[in-house]
C-alpha cells in the first residue's frame, strides 16, 4: 500500500495520471462517480482494467480510503468494511462503493453481489459496464452484446460472434427487492451524478450500472467514446432505467428510435454485420424488444 | 476457570472473549458447532460483533479481508472444501498483512467426499503467508486462539493466524478447559490498533498491483517476518504463561526426548494418543519420546533439530500426504536433518481413519526398523487393485 500525496486531492478523489487508453469511458465513469460521492468514501475495487490502470504501486489514483483484493470479491469485501463501521458506529458518517467491471459483476461476481444485497448491507454497488473481459484482451462476459465480436466469440465462417443476449443484470439485482438498481450511460454524465447521489442518500443496498465505452476493445474512436455512448440508449440497445423496491419507477424515454446501423457502424466489434442483411435485421430485434418491454417509447 | 465442554464451545468462547468486531463464516462440518455458538452469542447480547451469514467461504473470507482493513478485529472458521474455496482469499489476506485469526477444523478433502478428520486441508495452504498452529486439544486451542491474535497484531508482524484443529476429535469432543476469564483476556489482548488502515482522516490505498519491480520483496518481506516470529514465539509463550499459567504457545512440546532413542514427530490431536502409548512402552524400558510441532509455520527448522538431536530413530507422522511425493512434515523434518538419523516417515489418519494404540505402537516398531522413506500405514489391501498390493508387497 502507499500514502497517497493528498494535495493531489482538494476537490476531486480520483485524479489524471493513471494508465487508462486514451478516450477511456470507464475511467470517465470512475471520475463522475468519485466526484458525485465525495470525500466520505470508502471503495472497495474488484480486479479489472480500472484497478490495474488506477493503481500501480507505488501510485494511486484514487484520494479516499480504497482497497482491491480480488476480481469477484469486491461486494463482499465491502460487506465487511461496511460491517467493521457499524460496529464502530461510523456507518451513518461514511459512504461504502463497491465497484468492478461487467465480467466481475455479472459473471465471476454475482454471487458475492447477490449475498451483500440480500443481507442488506448499506452499500452502492456501481458496475462499469465496458461489455467485455477488456483487461485480459477483449474476452466475451455475460454482458457482451449480441453479435459483438470479442476474442472469445469471434465471427468466423460459422458465427456472426456473440451468440446470446447481454445477461440482464440489473434486474437481476432488482429481483432483491433492494432499494434502488438502475442503469446510467457515461454519455450522459449528469445522470450518472444525479444516480449516485440518489444512490447515495438511500440506506441499504444499491446497484448502478453504467455503460461505458472501450476504445480497445470496441475499435472505436476514443474521441467518439460520449457519442457511442449516446447512440447505445437512443438505438435502445442499452436502456437506461431504475428501479425502486424490485419495481421499474423510471425509464429515460426515446420517442424516436435511431436504427442500430447507426451504432454498430460506430465499433469495429460489429463490422460483419454492417453488410449483413440478416444479421442486422437480428439485432435490430434486440433493440425492439428493448423497447417494448421496458416501454422506453 | 475448569469448565467440562464441547471443543467448539471452547474453541467459541475463546473467540468471544477476543473482542471479534466482525464474525464471518459459512457452514461447513465439522467446524459448524463454532459458527452456531457465535451466532448465539451475537442472538444472546454477549458478544458485541456484527455476524455476517454469508453466502460462501469465499465471501466469508472476504468480508473478514474488508472489517480487518478497515481496521477492526474479525474471526472466521471453516473446514476442508471451505478452505479450498477460501484458498485466494487465504494467501491475499496475507500478502495485504491483515491478521485475520481462522480456526481451521481439520477435515479431509474430496474426492471422495469424506467429512472426517486429517489435516490436508491446512496443509494445502501452508505456502500462503499464514501463522499456522495445530492443537492438541482444546486447551490448547483456546490459548492459540487468545495468544495468536496477539502475535498476529503485533504491529512488527500483522500476518494472519491459522489455528487448527482436528474435526470431530477437538471440535465436537468434551474435554475440560481452563476457560480465562474477560478480565484476564482484556489485560493481555489490547484493542485492536493497526499500524494501517482504511480510515477517511488519512486515506490509503490497499492492494495495489505489483509488478516485478516490487513484487518479489513483498513475498521476501513475509518470509522475513515468519522467522522474526519463529524468535518472537518462546518470548511471547512465556508471556501467556504468565498470564494463564499455560506454555500452549510455543514452537514444539518435547515429551519423554532426554534419553529416548526413538521419537515421533507429529501434529494434533494425535500427539496425545502418542504420549499414552509412550507411558506405557516406558513401563516396559523402552526409551520412546515424542516431538510434537505447534507452530507448522514458521517451521521451526532449529528448534526441530535441537529437539531431534540425541534421538536416533525418528518417525513422522502425516495425516496428509503430498500426492507424488511424501508427507509434508516428513519431507520437511527430513530436509532439517543429517544423514545420520534413522528417519522413517508414516501417513496415517487420513479420512478420519482411527490412528489407535496399536497403530501407534506399530509405528514405533516401525521407526525402530528403518523404512527409509514414507509409507502409509493401516492400509486394506482388500480394498487396493491387484497391482498396487504387488508394489506394496
Amino acid at each position: 500500500m502507499s500514502k497517497t500525496e493528498r494535495e493531489h486531492f482538494t476537490e476531486h478523489f480520483y485524479v489524471s495520471g493513471h494508465t487508462a487508453c486514451a478516450g477511456c469511458g470507464q475511467s470517465m465513469g470512475v471520475r463522475i462517480v468519485m466526484d458525485a460521492a465525495g470525500k466520505n468514501t470508502i471503495v472497495a475495487n474488484s480486479t479489472g482494467c480500472l484497478e490495474v490502470f488506477s493503481s500501480k504501486a507505488p501510485e494511486s489514483a484514487f484520494g479516499v480510503p480504497w482497497v482491491h483484493s480480488l476480481f469477484e470479491n469486491s461486494a463482499a469485501v465491502a460487506s465487511g468494511i461496511e460491517a467493521a463501521l457499524r460496529h464502530e458506529g461510523k456507518i451513518d458518517d461514511t459512504r461504502v462503493i463497491s465497484q468492478a467491471g461487467d465480467g466481475g459483476t455479472g459473471d465471476i461476481g454475482l454471487q458475492a453481489i447477490s449475498g451483500m444485497l440480500e443481507r442488506g448491507h448499506d452499500v452502492l454497488f456501481v458496475c462499469y459496464d465496458n461489455e467485455a473481459y477488456m483487461n485480459t484482451g477483449i474476452q466475451r462476459s455475460g454482458l457482451t452484446p449480441f453479435y459483438a465480436n470479442t476474442t472469445t466469440s469471434p465471427v468466423g465462417k460459422q458465427s456472426e460472434g456473440n451468440p446470446r443476449p447481454k445477461k440482464p443484470v440489473v434486474e437481476i439485482c432488482a429481483a432483491h427487492h433492494i432499494p434502488y438498481a438502475a442503469t446510467a450511460s457515461v454519455g450522459n454524465p449528469k445522470d450518472v451524478e444525479r444516480k449516485v447521489k440518489k444512490a447515495l442518500s438511500i440506506r441499504g443496498p444499491k446497484y448502478l450500472q453504467i455503460h461505458v465505452p472501450c476504445p480497445l476493445g470496441w475499435k472505436s474512436e476514443g474521441g467518439q467514446t460520449i457519442e457511442i455512448a449516446k447512440l447505445a440508449v437512443a438505438t435502445g440497445l442499452y436502456p437506461i432505467v431504475e428501479y425502486e423496491y424490485g419495481k421499474l419507477v423510471r425509464v429515460q424515454k426515446i420517442p424516436s428510435p435511431k436504427p442500430v446501423q447507426e451504432y454498430l457502424k460506430t465499433q469495429g466489434r460489429f463490422k460483419h454485420l454492417i453488410k449483413n442483411a440478416q444479421a442486422l435485421k437480428q439485432v435490430q430485434e434486440v433493440a425492439d424488444k428493448n423497447i417494448e418491454y421496458y416501454g422506453l417509447k | 476457570m475448569k469448565k467440562f465442554l464441547e471443543g467448539s464451545w471452547a474453541m467459541a468462547d475463546a473467540a468471544k472473549l477476543c473482542r471479534p468486531g466482525v464474525v464471518a463464516a459459512y457452514p461447513i462440518t465439522p467446524q459448524t458447532h463454532i459458527v452456531e455458538h457465535l451466532a448465539q452469542f451475537v442472538a444472546d447480547g454477549n458478544l458485541d460483533a456484527q455476524a455476517l451469514n454469508v453466502e460462501s467461504e469465499h465471501s466469508a473470507a472476504s468480508v473478514v479481508l474488508g472489517a480487518q482493513a478497515a481496521g477492526v478485529r474479525s474471526f472466521t472458521c471453516t473446514s476442508s472444501q471451505g478452505l479450498m474455496l477460501m484458498g485466494e482469499v487465504v494467501f491475499c489476506i496475507a500478502g495485504m498483512r491483515l491478521p485475520v485469526m481462522m480456526i481451521c477444523a481439520n477435515r479431509a478433502l474430496s474426492a471422495p467426499i469424506n467429512i472426517w478428520n486429517d489435516q490436508q486441508d491446512s496443509i494445502a495452504l501452508r505456502d500462503s503467508g499464514w501463522i499456522q498452529f495445530y492443537a492438541e486439544n482444546n486447551q490448547e486451542a483456546v490459548d492459540l486462539v487468545i495468544s495468536g491474535y496477539k502475535i498476529g497484531e503485533n504491529p512488527k508482524v500483522m500476518l494472519p493466524v491459522m489455528v487448527c484443529v482436528d474435526g470431530f476429535i477437538l471440535t465436537h469432543g468434551m474435554e475440560t478447559v481452563d476457560m480465562p476469564t474477560q478480565e484476564e483476556v482484556d489485560k493481555f489482548l489490547p484493542k485492536y490498533n493497526p499500524p494501517y488502515k482504511l480510515d477517511l482522516n488519512d486515506p490509503m490505498s490497499f492492494g495495489l498491483l505489483g509488478d516485478p519491480s516490487v513484487y518479489t520483496e513483498t513475498r521476501f518481506a513475509i518470509h522475513k517476518t515468519m522467522e522474526e516470529v519463529l524468535a518472537m514465539i518462546p518470548k511471547a509463550g512465556e508471556e501467556y504463561k504468565k498470564a494463564f499459567g499455560r506454555d500452549s504457545l510455543r514452537l514444539v512440546e518435547e515429551y519423554k526426548l532426554d534419553d529416548a532413542d526413538t521419537v515421533l514427530v507429529a501434529m494434533g490431536s494425535v500427539c496425545g494418543t502418542i504420549k499414552d502409548v509412550i507411558d506405557s512402552e516406558r513401563e516396559k524400558g523402552n526409551k520412546v519420546g515424542l516431538l510434537k510441532v505447534v507452530t507448522y509455520r514458521p517451521f521451526p527448522k532449529e528448534q526441530i533439530v535441537k529437539s531431534l538431536s540425541k534421538a536416533k530413530n525418528i518417525g513422522v507422522v502425516d495425516k496428509d500426504i503430498s500426492l507424488g511425493s511424501d508427507g509434508a512434515l516428513f519431507t520437511e523434518v527430513k530436509a532439517v536433518l543429517d544423514s545420520s538419523k534413522n528417519l522413517s516417515g508414516f501417513v496415517a489418519g487420513l479420512g478420519g481413519r482411527d490412528i489407535t494404540v496399536s497403530t501407534i505402537k506399530e509405528i514405533i516398531s516401525s521407526t525402530k526398523k528403518g523404512t527409509g522413506s514414507c509409507t502409509f500405514v493401516d492400509l486394506n489391501k482388500d480394498l487396493l487393485f491387484e497391482e498396487f498390493t504387488v508394489v506394496e508387497e
